[in-house]
């Protein structure tokens, strides 16, 4: 963090979002550097998956700066940051109903193609290279998934455990620089934790900075080179996995006040 | 993808040529007129079709539109401009070869717009009306878009029902002709023109109209931005997240289905030589909604089957007085027993559901 010469990835300042009387972040700042894998933890109701929504544009911030990669996009919409490079999963899986896994794939190449309403009403031979384009490149992408078998098969009709991944094909075939993780783990058995966590170490060799927002602690301590910890919407602490594990306040709010005295 | 596409539109090529020998040899050539204008409402219908099925945003309204052009080529070909022939705006359009002289039956002189050019008009004040509605509308979802796009297509229908420019509720009626093409080869001009004599040439114009309308919302599934559209529909914040412009993608089908609805109805007009304030009404928005849901939402080829199939059979007048009847009564029942279109059903499948009360 300190003395960072280069641009982060990421910086958020002062972000705020209030829902009515609701304070669901305060006054969270921290940075993510390039080629870095960061986590944000804390307890339910803490605030990560709105800290995520900001920072994807999901719902405008109250207060504060988000700035990626020097420019600040709060108030960009959606689709305009995605566009920039930045690349999500969902808690909630979101695969599109009616389309096999290879279509939901090819769908995450929107960015990285240009065809458009009119090129694709007349289908316009300029547009045929790049549909193949698009296509061979989802399919490799499946492949890196290990999921290619299923490249015919209606992506919502998954297990769970694939549907993860297909979701993570979908992010990766936008080639963002920049790719924020909601629960990866969650509904995964140890061993599906384990791959993720591996293909996370994997994604980030490729040069894509990743966040992460994740409950099971096994994968964060693994995988993060910092933690930033929220609680009750503010930043409680952010470290390296080694010192948060040691910091008594995390401990106090994860394990309560008993087991931690 | 590509060659299942193209077989199927070769094997609708097949069908037209099949429906005009069946009717020859039958000696039931008056069934092409029906078949022709169930053609046109069959262009709406695939219209609607992609952005309700595909995209997921409904359209209580679109009659709106398919009366919108429908009236304007209309009242253009039909209205006299002769007592303003001073005027600056008609001297001009006169210069630039968009009117056409005549005489009515009194011999007084008349003045109008040719087809061509009320046509473009039509269409392309359809399509502007579509984009004024469709920004703010189209924010709204699900049942909200659907109460809009009615209340959109009720004023559509009352505007053309008081105004006397476009005959109250008499309609308008003797609209010419539509000259598509002058005498070329010596095989005559091509026409819309409801007239006996030019009916084999309508139909098989109307089909090709279809074949290609088809043709091109088969393209634009399978593109790029076919993929955007069937991704917004099931979750928009995915969407934008992959770099969609849904905003964007709905107005952009939503003004397609306008066009297709716009231009259906110049065509009808032309070929039934009038129109009246029925086509406007909210019952036939309804019944392109339904023709849809019958076709299975999701599935161009079941919404033009059900599309051209059903509408012609109201034509014939085989639902009798209780056409609307028919077609609200079709609309519950997909809705309960084949949410995915009657082509998805299978006969023992759907026993069994009926045994079970609907519950799917």
């Amino acid at each position: 963090m300190s003395g960072a010469a280069e641009t982060p990835m990421l910086a958020l300042q002062g972000v705020h979002k209030r829902f009515g009387g609701l304070h669901a972040v305060n006054d969270v700042s921290f940075s993510v550097a390039p080629g870095s894998i960061k986590a944000v933890i804390g307890p339910n109701g803490a605030g990560k998956t709105t800290l995520f929504n900001l920072i994807a544009g999901n719902l405008p911030v109250s207060a504060g700066t988000i700035a990626f990669l020097g420019q600040e996009i709060q108030g960009k919409k959606t689709h305009q940051i995605a566009r920039l490079g930045m690349a999500r999963t969902f808690q909630n899986i979101k695969l599109f109903h009616g389309m096999t896994t290879l279509e939901c794939v090819m769908v995450g190449r929107h960015v990285q193609s240009r065809s458009g309403f009119f090129s694709g009403l007349f289908n316009l031979p300029s547009t045929w290279r790049e549909e193949r384009a698009i296509r061979s490149r989802a399919m490799e992408l499946l492949d890196f998934l290990q999921i290619a078998d299923l490249a015919h098969v209606e992506a919502t009709s998954l297990a769970f455990g694939q549907q993860r991944a297909v979701e993570m094909a979908r992010a990766l075939a936008a080639e963002p620089k920049l790719l924020l993780l909601d629960e990866p783990a969650a509904g995964l058995n140890i061993y599906e934790t384990a791959e993720v966590a591996r293909l996370i170490g994997t994604i980030r060799d490729m040069g894509i900075t990743v966040l992460l927002v994740e409950h099971d602690m096994s994968l964060v301590m693994d995988i993060s080179d910092e933690i930033v910890v929220l609680s009750f919407g503010a930043k409680l602490a952010e470290d390296t996995p080694a010192n948060i594990q040691k910091n008594a306040e995390v401990i106090k709010i994860y394990l309560g006040e008993d087991d931690a005295g | 993808m590509h060659i299942k596409k193209n077989l199927s539109l070769a094997a609708l090529c097949l069908v037209t040529v099949g429906l005009h020998l069946l009717t020859t040899a039958t000696g039931t050539q008056f069934y092409l007129t029906q078949l022709t204008m169930a053609a046109y409402y069959g262009l709406v219908v695939i219209g609607l079709g992609v952005m309700m099925g595909y995209a997921g945003q409904i359209s209580i309204g679109h009659a709106g539109f398919f009366a919108i052009g429908g009236y304007l080529a209309a009242a253009l070909t039909t209205r006299n401009l002769f007592a303003f022939h001073d005027s600056w705006i008609v001297q001009g359009l006169n210069s630039l070869g968009l009117l056409v002289a005549g005489q009515d039956i009194y011999g007084a002189q008349l003045l109008t717009v040719t087809p061509w050019a009320a046509c473009g008009f039509a269409v392309t004040v359809a399509a502007l009306v579509a984009l004024v509605i469709g920004v703010p509308v189209l924010k709204l979802k699900g049942h909200y878009l659907a109460m809009a796009t009615l209340g959109f297509g009720t004023i559509v229908y009352r505007v053309f029902l008081a105004s006397p420019y476009f005959g109250e509720a008499d309609g308008i009626s003797e609209v010419p002709a539509f000259l598509l093409l002058p005498d070329l080869a010596g095989f005559g001009p091509v026409t819309i023109n409801g007239a006996a004599d030019h009916r084999v040439l309508n139909f098989y114009l109307a089909w090709g109209i279809l074949i290609l309308g088809m043709a091109l919302l088969l393209n634009l599934i399978g593109s790029r931005m076919g993929r955007a559209l069937r991704s917004l529909h099931s979750s928009e914040e995915a969407a934008e997240a992959s770099g969609i412009e849904t905003a964007r993608c709905k107005l952009q089908v939503f003004v397609l289905s306008a066009v297709f609805a716009a231009l259906a109805g110049v065509l009808l007009t032309h070929f039934n030589g009038g129109i009246g304030p029925s086509e406007a009404s909210v019952m036939k928005s309804v019944r392109y909604v339904a023709l849809v849901a019958v076709g299975g939402m999701t599935n161009l080829w079941g919404t033009l089957i059900m599309g051209v199939g059903l509408t012609f059979l109201s034509l014939r007048g085989v639902f009798g007085v209780h056409d609307d009847v028919v077609f609200g009564t079709i609309l519950i029942g997909v809705m309960l027993f084949a949410p995915k279109g009657i082509l998805s059903l299978r006969l023992r499948e759907l026993g069994r559901r009926l045994l079970q009360g609907g519950r799917s």
